[in-house]
């Protein structure tokens, strides 16, 4: 890597730390960040010349707090700048003081931060937004790029979600037990907002919004170095790396989304897999299930099966079972029912299906799923209907497509059949 | 002599390498690597997944805790590389060998990548 890479590299790294050390200084979002961009330019100078400090977040705390504090002296009283050179030739003892005062703080720092970023008052659209300009650093045209909207329209959404937030208490004193769970949930679901957001993008989009689900991988990565003990976040990365181990195989030249049963095996990324099983393993081991671990689990038997057959379902029926009495839904029975019929045929996940009509009328999947069923079971004139339902409310031009080969095979037997009676 | 070589890095950095910059490293090392390989002092090499995977058994106080063992006061003093069929089965060797060598503490951690190496068999 050249310097200016492993420059950005430690920048990148460093940034969720010391913008929530920053902002635990200066109480203010705008402040904080403007520090943290006046420390990573004099990174930028003096870093390729002495080399990287041990420590580059400490560095970045210990900097752009005093140039915000001198900044704000310069406003105050017309006195100029310090030399540069105070500044980096501080550094040895600069990483000392900066540990000393931050690293206590240091993981409630960053939850807070993620936290204010996942304020009630702000739609999921915004969080997230707001989270990859101030916690990842990415730029507002690389975020309208992945949401698929203009440069303009993001910078005034980001703007408002700032706004919103300094009108809004923002918590800075360290959390009780309760408040932690609290934020650390909150942070845990706009994380899984992010990689969604990437995940079910699909064809021209996907390459698009493919960062994000990086992005979300990353946050959960830091979330979990900090809290290294919580079983819902290993739960969470689990998910997140299973599902991502995927991504090379879910499309085709064409960019159309691959179903899971046909995906090619081999593409999966089995860096990423181990490392999923390794933390769902690990999760286990406490005993306290959670949602993620329940849903990291079902992608861990997935990720296991080296063909489709080979697929578990009978333990998978089971994990969806727990996870309908955690967190009751008709999309989790749904789901659920896809194992029921592999493990007790195709009635009894219909009898599992048919219940969900009234809350599912309008999702894609629904249909999708009755209609394979109905056609599994000979009752093709119920199948053609589900299946036609289902293309009408179909998300994406793949997911059409998908339906459609189903309806055109049923249309293939029925000739078949009809022709089959006529010769006789 | 056989000396060991134990890496040191920032994780949150070199978890913030792209794909492919992470593969540009590797590449470059894999050329020292062979090089190594080739005189025939190249010994078993191993990268380990991220710190959030491993988990630290503390010996004295049979205390398991997540995450690596952060103490300074102690030194490494060696590594063992033990097939092992999940953390529960790794945890359950590290009280076997804890029990026949007390104090101190054994970090287990699951491996990325594995290269077995031979020193002592050149290429030629």
């Amino acid at each position: 890597m050249t310097d200016v890479d492993w420059i950005g590299a430690a920048l990148a790294a460093a940034r969720p730390q010391s913008v929530a050390a920053l902002l635990r200084y200066f109480r203010d979002l705008d402040t904080a960040e403007e520090a943290f961009q006046e420390a990573s330019l004099r990174a930028l100078k003096t870093w390729p010349r002495t080399g990287p400090p041990r420590d580059p977040a400490a560095w970045l705390i210990f900097v752009g707090r005093n140039v915000a504090i001198d900044s704000v002296r310069k406003r105050a009283r017309q006195e100029p700048l310090p030399e540069e050179a105070l500044i980096s030739d501080l550094e040895d003892a600069e990483a000392g003081i900066a540990e000393s005062i931050d690293h206590g703080h240091y993981s409630d720092d960053v939850l807070r931060l993620l936290f204010v970023c996942c304020h009630p008052e702000l739609p999921a659209t915004q969080q997230i937004a707001l989270a990859l300009r101030v916690v990842s650093g990415l730029s507002v045209k690389q975020i309208a790029r992945a949401f698929l909207v203009g440069e303009a329209a993001m910078e005034q959404r980001i703007t408002r979600a700032k706004r919103r937030i300094a009108a809004a208490d923002v918590p800075f004193e360290a959390p009780g037990a309760a408040e932690r769970a609290t934020r650390l949930a909150a942070v845990a679901a706009m994380i899984y907002l992010v990689f969604n957001e990437g995940y079910s993008a699909s064809g021209g989009e996907a390459s698009a919004r493919a960062p994000l689900c990086e992005e979300a991988i990353r946050f959960a990565r830091l979330l979990l170095r900090l809290f290294p003990a919580e079983p819902e976040i290993m739960g969470l990365l689990a998910l997140l790396v299973l599902q991502h181990a995927r991504a090379a195989a879910r499309f085709d030249a064409n960019g159309s989304l691959v179903l899971l049963d046909d995906q090619d095996r081999a593409r999966w990324d089995r860096t990423k897999i181990a490392e999923g099983l390794a933390l769902i393993d690990k999760a286990m081991r406490h005993r306290r299930r959670g949602p993620y671990q329940i849903q990291a689990a079902i992608a861990a038997l997935h990720a296991r099966a080296a063909k489709p057959a080979d697929t578990d379902w009978a333990q998978i029926d089971l994990l969806y079972a727990a996870l309908e009495e955690l967190q009751p839904s008709p999309v989790v029975t749904l789901n659920r029912a896809v194992a029921v019929s592999k493990v007790r045929g195709p009635e009894a996940a219909l009898a599992m299906v048919e219940p969900l009509g009234t809350r599912l009328a309008g999702y894609f999947h629904f249909h999708g799923l009755r209609g394979a069923l109905l056609q599994t079971l000979g009752r093709d004139r119920e199948a053609h209907d589900a299946f036609s339902r289902a293309i009408a409310l179909a998300n994406s031009p793949a997911e059409a497509a998908h339906i459609r080969m189903h309806l055109d095979r049923l249309m293939q037997e029925s000739d078949a059949t009809t022709a089959d009676k006529a010769a006789k | 002599m056989l000396y060991a070589f134990l890496c040191y890095n920032n994780e949150a950095t070199v978890y913030s390498w792209t794909k492919e910059e992470d593969d540009a490293v590797m590449a470059k090392l894999d050329v020292v690597h062979q090089k190594l390989v080739k005189e025939g002092r190249f010994g078993p090499a191993l990268r380990l997944m991220p710190t959030t995977t491993g988990a630290t058994l503390h010996k004295e106080k049979d205390l398991v805790l997540d995450g690596p063992y952060a103490e300074t006061k102690e030194a490494l003093l060696g590594f063992y590389v033990i097939d092992c069929d999940n953390l529960d089965h790794a945890l359950s060797i590290a009280r076997e060998l804890a029990a026949a060598n007390p104090g101190g503490a054994y970090e287990v951690r699951p491996v990325r990548l594995f290269l077995p190496g031979e020193p002592g068999v050149g290429v030629t």
